[in-house]
């Protein structure tokens, strides 16, 4: 059991965390999240005793991480892939962390096998890849067969299997009666892996609820409406009407809207009225996501801007119209779209879940995150041309949720991911 | 309460040890450092020893009573000291440059036990090689000076060629200490090359700077490697004072990284 109570850490002026209280209990995987430099790896180093804090404890098992008792054997922690000495060999990278705690040798051989780095063994670690290094780094983590085991950004680099490999590691070791604690930007792969969220922003804390109270307490309905794209100004007048009817319709990059505020009954009979045909209209969930990114929006530290290429664009042909901007440049309370996998069926059930995650690996700060005008929108991208030529969209119906870990909360429907 | 802390203590102590030359037998630096070390000494002792022999005959009066046959063997270690530098640099800034300080540090909380464990593998090792290094650039030296050499036995001739080990054990572990205050390797070797290769030579041997000079690390401790006082020599310590003048440089080094370790973030 990791317990913070009002964890404060300052640098100078900047406050990197601030009266942070929390718990994180054994038996379950407790999901750390929040935007780049929320204070996520500083709360994680004060918990191994690395950095002091400013004010508050932070204890483990009821001991400061500096007055454990055999605190290696009983703590174990990935912080950096990529702080090994490239000119040593894996093993004896490993080899040197196990001696450091009284750790056997045999158990180094042991823990890459766990890993999968065997063949790799005499390598140099320079020439690893960061999936390989994030691999390691594991290995140093299990290596004493640590009741409590922090992980930061474990998936970061690693290929679709170690995701799902890391995944299913997370919760057996946690099913072991573990404490096991991961932190991430991610909010599809926490939803997926963890049993509670701690959500934190500007090194505050914004969240501390199970993921199915985060799920049920977040998760926005909407309804997707797509009118003939062959004319734009049906699309205009439909979205006045809805508007004057009370409802919040805000477009989608693919042409469809998406409309608040209204149900689905009430937004077909407002179609029917002003005389405008629709292809779709489709009832969704907003994803978690979405949820967690419109927790964060206010504490996002690092915000791209659109990029005003001053003096660097190319003026247009004659007769091209210049490209739409994509929605959510710029416009405060936007949220990004639903992940890619929406647009249609997942051909292979067990590659979506990494899919999506990598998709969301492409638009991490999200809403102000969403790229150039015209550029390629990681979202939009796969499912701009299935849902715009087929109208007829599956994507009313919810794919069925592919189950790669067949615990993984199998009532959340795609959208819910 | 302090007995399980004394057995944990001792207990940390000795994994780290074990880590620790785990650690510096599996990286290329420490064998190319090293190596480095003895061969330039050696050579460059060799060569001036021979260049000295060959001069003896245009000598002055009073550079041929000063004539120290064992201290000329040991002049290649202006250069091979540096080497030493650079491999106390490096066992040290190793673990900043690489993060592996954040890893050592979880595991071992005892952050005195770590760094002084760490400098003890390093440190024995360094006396291991200066002490070789010491011996064969002596032997070799006095090859090359045909009738003016020195022999093991003569008077004080042993403890310049033990002193001669120490005092790149020293250099070495002085390295180690300020590579602990700064963490950043270029930092450390950006102060520490031309200190010692330029600076400290500049201050000890100006006349007007020399009262201080002499008290830099390696003035002080280079004396122990004489045998034969220089005429007109006004130096107020003799060869172990000199020794322990540099040692109180080491402890400092130290006592600094240490302090600093304890307190800062990793």
């Amino acid at each position: 059991m990791i317990e913070a109570v009002g964890l404060t850490k300052r640098y100078g002026d900047k406050t990197a965390v601030h009266n942070l209280s929390f718990q994180v209990r054994p038996g379950a995987v407790t999901g750390f999240l929040g935007p780049n430099g929320s204070g996520k790896s500083t709360t994680m180093r004060m918990i191994l005793g690395l950095d002091n804090p400013t004010a508050g404890t932070v204890t483990i098992g009821g001991y400061p991480y500096r007055k454990l008792p055999n605190a290696a054997r009983q703590v174990g922690a990935l912080l950096d892939a990529k702080a090994v000495h490239g000119g040593r060999h894996a093993r004896n990278h490993l080899l040197c962390l196990a001696q450091l705690s009284g750790i056997p040798a045999r158990r180094v051989d042991e823990v890459l096998g766990v890993v999968g780095l065997q063949d790799v063994a005499r390598k140099r670690s320079k020439g690893f890849s960061l999936g390989m290094g994030q691999r390691l780094g594991i290995a140093a983590a299990l290596l004493g067969d640590p009741q409590v085991l922090l992980f930061d950004e474990p998936v970061n680099g690693l290929d679709p299997e170690g995701i799902l490999w890391v995944r299913n590691l997370m919760k057996s070791l946690a099913a072991e009666g573990r404490t096991v604690f991961v932190s991430s930007h991610l909010m599809s792969e926490m939803a997926l892996t963890a049993d509670h969220l701690i959500v934190i922003g500007r090194g505050q804390l914004l969240s501390d609820m199970s993921v199915t109270d985060f799920i049920s307490a977040n998760s926005a309905d909407f309804a997707r409406v797509r009118t003939p794209h062959t004319d734009p100004a049906l699309r205009e007048k439909l979205t006045s009407a809805l508007t004057e009817a009370g409802g919040h319709v805000l477009p989608e990059q693919d042409g469809a809207l998406r409309v608040t505020g209204l149900p689905l009954p009430r937004i077909s009979d407002l179609a029917h009225e002003c005389d405008v045909r629709l292809w779709e209209l489709s009832p969704h969930q907003a994803s978690l996501e979405e949820a967690y990114m419109r927790m964060t929006q206010g504490a996002v530290d690092y915000r791209s801007t659109v990029d005003q290429k001053a003096g660097l664009q190319q003026p247009l042909p004659p007769g091209v119209q210049p490209p739409m901007p994509v929605p959510g440049q710029g416009q405060p309370g936007w949220y990004a779209p639903p992940p890619p996998q929406q647009g249609y069926a997942p051909p292979q059930p067990f590659q979506t879940p990494p899919a999506a995650s990598y998709g969301a690996y492409g638009a991490p700060g999200a809403p102000g995150a969403a790229p150039a005008p015209g550029g390629a929108n990681p979202y939009a991208a796969p499912a701009q041309a299935p849902a715009a030529q087929t109208p007829a969209a599956p994507s009313a119906t919810p794919a069925p949720a592919p189950a790669p870990a067949p615990d993984a909360a199998p009532t959340k429907s795609e959208d819910a991911r | 309460m302090g007995r399980r802390l004394d057995e944990e203590l001792t207990m940390a102590a000795a994994q780290v040890i074990r880590s620790e030359w785990t650690k510096i037998r599996s990286v290329a630096s420490t064998v190319w450092t090293l190596s480095l070390a003895v061969v330039v000494t050696v050579a460059l002792g060799m060569l001036i020893a021979a260049l000295s022999n060959n001069d003896f005959g245009n000598m002055s009066r009073n550079d041929r009573l000063s004539f120290d046959p064992t201290f000329i063997s040991f002049a290649g270690m202006s250069l091979g000291q540096l080497a030493m530098i650079v491999f106390g640099v490096l066992v040290v800034s190793n673990e900043y440059s690489t993060g592996m300080i954040r890893t050592s540090l979880a595991a071992v909380p005892q952050r005195g036990a770590f760094l002084f464990s760490k400098i003890a593998v390093a440190g024995a090792l360094a006396l291991a090689v200066g002490l070789a290094t010491s011996f064969v650039t002596f032997f070799l030296g006095q090859a090359m000076l045909g009738s003016h050499k020195a022999s093991i036995g003569d008077s004080g001739v042993l403890r310049a060629v033990i002193g001669g080990g120490l005092y790149m054990t020293l250099i070495a572990v002085f390295s180690m200490g300020v590579a602990t205050m700064l963490r950043s390797p270029m930092l450390s070797l950006g102060i520490l090359m031309p200190f010692f290769f330029l600076i400290s030579n500049i201050l000890g041997n100006v006349s007007a700077t020399k009262k201080v000079g002499r008290y830099l690390p390696d003035q002080a401790g280079s004396k122990i490697m004489r045998v034969v006082t220089p005429i007109d020599d006004d130096t107020p310590y003799g060869p172990w004072g000199g020794f322990a003048i540099m040692a109180l440089w080491v402890v400092a080094a130290l006592a600094g990284g240490y302090l600093l370790l304890k307190k800062r973030d990793a």
